[in-house]
């Protein structure tokens, strides 16, 4: 192996929630690949993505989930949010309406989620500011009144795209996790992975 | 409790036309076996709605938090206090623990959903012996030093293991001209002279059978049992099991998601009123609210096929969930553990399971345990049957009994393109449950044209990225 990474790695899971057609699959294929679609489908066919981001003396690994449109018909799973260490709440700056409804995913957010939970308001869309009906100082207001923080996005020029993402990497709870009582967990690996690591030679 | 897109009132217009369309599958039911179908039909491209009556994933085989436990099986009584968080507890309604190498953990592979979860291993195997609570040896210091045989006994025993690990069924030379597709199991482990003690111990401790009719059948699938049983504790160390963090009702939810990522359609909290069949008797659509959704073929689990007469009941199976404040009592303390109690040493037909679980499983707040004690029903007072293994808990904090029909289909698929999965059975483990999907699965597969058939081969699995 070669020399040890000079940073310390921490892997985070990290949700998105919003409305449909906000921009959730937009603003993370844009920071994921760089890439943005005039006509992006209703999220179908990622399971998770993953990128890294580094600060000064840590890199930061996010597992990024999309909803999958479980979520349309009140069926979202808890597993989607449990353990999640971060979550993206998007609402469209032309549209009042996911607004509000962003709010109410704060909340249940607050609610159900892990308690230490960085939450991330994003008021997407923000190139389109002549159809504007959300105020960012009205926003603002309400991230703080929520203990949340709050950036208007674009997936399209890419404003502030990365910008959220370092933003909740810096938030994240850098200690080393404690031992979790009874061992330690199992992540299920192919039965060839297991053989080669298990070997010397690597 | 799903997490519902808040503030909404239910959308009618979009669940309308959700529902106005059309679908190859509809699926009924958000237990283990139909959420992972209703991934398979989806990865396959088919086109799935996927509804269930109930308000959380998991159906029948679900994990409740202590609420919805009080609410379902409470007869009216409230969660007392001192039993802690109700969201800290996820409590199985079906009792199961995988086996490390078992089929399970190959369709997890399989259908690449393993990293939606983690896992644990189980600490501890127990069984029951004379009276006693034994760990089932795991090493061979453990095996020399354990009381469950005699010397003699032990070096018979070691015999047979070493014949186990051996065979290869396409390698003659390790069968010791044994033909094992004809030789039955009782007649194999005569072979070996043991005891009926070790014979209830390979049987029931190691093989996993829950009742004796293993005995008579050809002693090659004792012989699979056996080395899944070694080739799973090998895999890990203290005990053949692991277990999902946050319990088994995560099984579903990974297997919706993989759905829901392919396309299917999710909707809980759906009340099915009907399912619609055309004048041939061939399933057409599915009703709720009002609303008919068109489809091809539905899959679902017996519940839903009750009022069509298209399932039959075969038996029940007991189950007495107990919270504890303590761990059960002789197993050195392990924070998770199954005890076999084999059905000859209480007089019975079928094997009692206890399987223990606590904090470190994510499914009880710390100091708590959620004990569960399950078998086959075989008399009209089901409980007292238990009796035996409630003895062994010491005095549980709260204990609600769910007593459960098994239901298996009794339908004619290729006439009516209805595929039911059946009720999930007392074993302590999920084999039997993979072999139900995958039979389930190549129905599904008989009906379709030749091209678009597609048959899963857990033997070699696709590469992982
Ligand atoms: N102008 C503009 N359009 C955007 C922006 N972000 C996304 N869109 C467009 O908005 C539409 C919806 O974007 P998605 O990323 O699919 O939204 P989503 O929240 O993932 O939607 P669902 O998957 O249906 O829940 C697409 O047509 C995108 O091209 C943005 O920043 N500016
Ligand atoms: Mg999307």
């Amino acid at each position: 192996m070669a020399a040890a990474p000079a940073t310390r790695v921490f892997q985070f899971k990290l949700v998105l929630l919003g409305d449909s057609a906000v921009g959730k699959s937009s603003l993370v294929l844009r920071f994921v690949r760089g890439q943005f679609f005039e006509y992006q489908e209703s999220t179908i066919g990622a399971a998770f993505l993953t990128q890294t981001v580094a600060l000064n003396d840590t890199t930061v690994k996010f597992e990024i989930w999309d909803t999958a449109g479980q979520e349309r018909y009140h069926s979202l799973a808890p597993m989607y949010y449990r353990g999640a260490a971060a979550a993206i709440v998007v609402y469209d700056i032309t549209n009042r309406d996911t607004f509000a409804r962003a709010k109410n995913w704060v909340k249940e957010l607050q609610r159900q989620g892990n308690p230490h939970i960085v939450i991330a308001l994003a008021g997407n869309k923000a190139d389109l500011a002549s159809k504007r009906k959300v105020e960012p100082e009205e926003a603002e207001a309400y991230a703080n009144e929520s203990g949340i923080f709050f950036m208007e996005t674009s997936a399209k020029s890419a404003t502030n795209v990365n910008e959220l993402f370092v933003e909740i990497a810096r938030k994240l709870p850098k200690s080393t996790p404690s031992a979790r009582p009874g061992g330690s967990n199992i992540v299920i690996q192919p039965q060839a992975t297991m053989k080669k690591n298990g070997c010397c030679g690597g | 409790m799903a997490l519902a897109r808040p503030g909404r009132t239910p959308d009618r217009s979009e669940s309308r036309a959700a529902m106005d369309d059309e679908y190859d599958v509809i699926v009924l039911g958000t237990g283990m076996k139909d959420t992972l179908l209703s991934g398979l039909m989806s990865v396959a491209g088919k086109k799935v709605l996927h509804m269930d009556r109930n308000s959380y994933y998991g159906g029948e085989s679900a994990s409740l938090n202590l609420n919805q436990m009080f609410e379902k099986y409470g007869n009216g009584e409230k969660p007392p206090a001192e039993l802690g968080s109700s969201r800290d507890y996820n409590i199985d309604l079906i009792p199961k623990f995988m086996m490390a190498s078992g089929k399970l953990v190959r369709m997890l592979l399989y259908s690449k959903t393993t990293h939606y979860l983690e896992f644990k291993q189980i600490d501890g195997s127990f069984v029951y012996n004379k009276g006693k609570v034994h760990k089932v040896p795991v090493t061979e210091t453990e095996a020399l030093a354990s009381g469950l045989m005699g010397l003699w006994e032990k070096r018979r025993f070691r015999n047979f293991l070493i014949y186990v690990q051996e065979y290869d069924a396409a390698n003659a030379s390790t069968h010791k001209g044994r033909d094992l597709s004809r030789l039955s199991s009782a007649d194999l482990i005569k072979d070996f002279g043991l005891q009926q003690e070790t014979v209830d111990f390979i049987g029931h401790a190691i093989a996993l059978n829950h009742n004796d009719e293993y005995l008579t059948k050809p002693a090659a699938e004792l012989v699979k049992r056996c080395q899944l049983y070694s080739l799973s504790l090998a895999q890990y160390g203290k005990s053949p099991y692991i277990y999902p963090l946050y319990g088994l009702g995560e099984l579903p939810q990974a297997f919706s998601r993989l759905s829901a990522v392919h396309g299917g359609v999710y909707m809980l909290n759906k009340k099915v009123d009907k399912i619609e069949y055309d004048e041939s008797g061939r399933v057409c659509g599915v009703t709720s609210e009002g609303e008919t959704a068109k489809c091809k073929m539905v899959i679902g689990d017996p519940s839903y096929f009750l009022a069509d007469g298209k399932v039959k009941q075969v038996g029940q199976v007991i189950r007495m969930v107990c919270i504890m404040s303590h761990p059960v009592p002789n197993t050195n303390n392990s924070d998770s553990c199954q005890i076999i109690i084999p059905q000859s040493q209480v007089g019975r037909q079928n094997d009692i399971y206890i399987t223990c679980l606590g904090a470190s499983n994510s499914v009880a707040p710390a100091g708590k345990y959620i004990v569960i004690v399950s078998s086959t029903v075989e008399t009209a007072e089901p409980v007292k049957e238990l009796s035996p293994a409630l003895k062994l808990l010491g005095k549980p904090d709260k204990i609600f009994a769910l007593l459960n029909n098994v239901y298996v289909p009794a339908n004619d698929f290729a006439k009516d393109g209805c595929f039911i999965t059946s009720s999930f059975d007392a074993s302590s483990h999920f084999e039997s449950s993979v072999n139900d999907v995958l039979a389930v699965y190549e129905q599904i597969m008989s009906t379709l044209p030749p091209e678009e058939r597609k048959l899963i081969d857990l033997d070699h699995l696709p590469a992982q990225e």
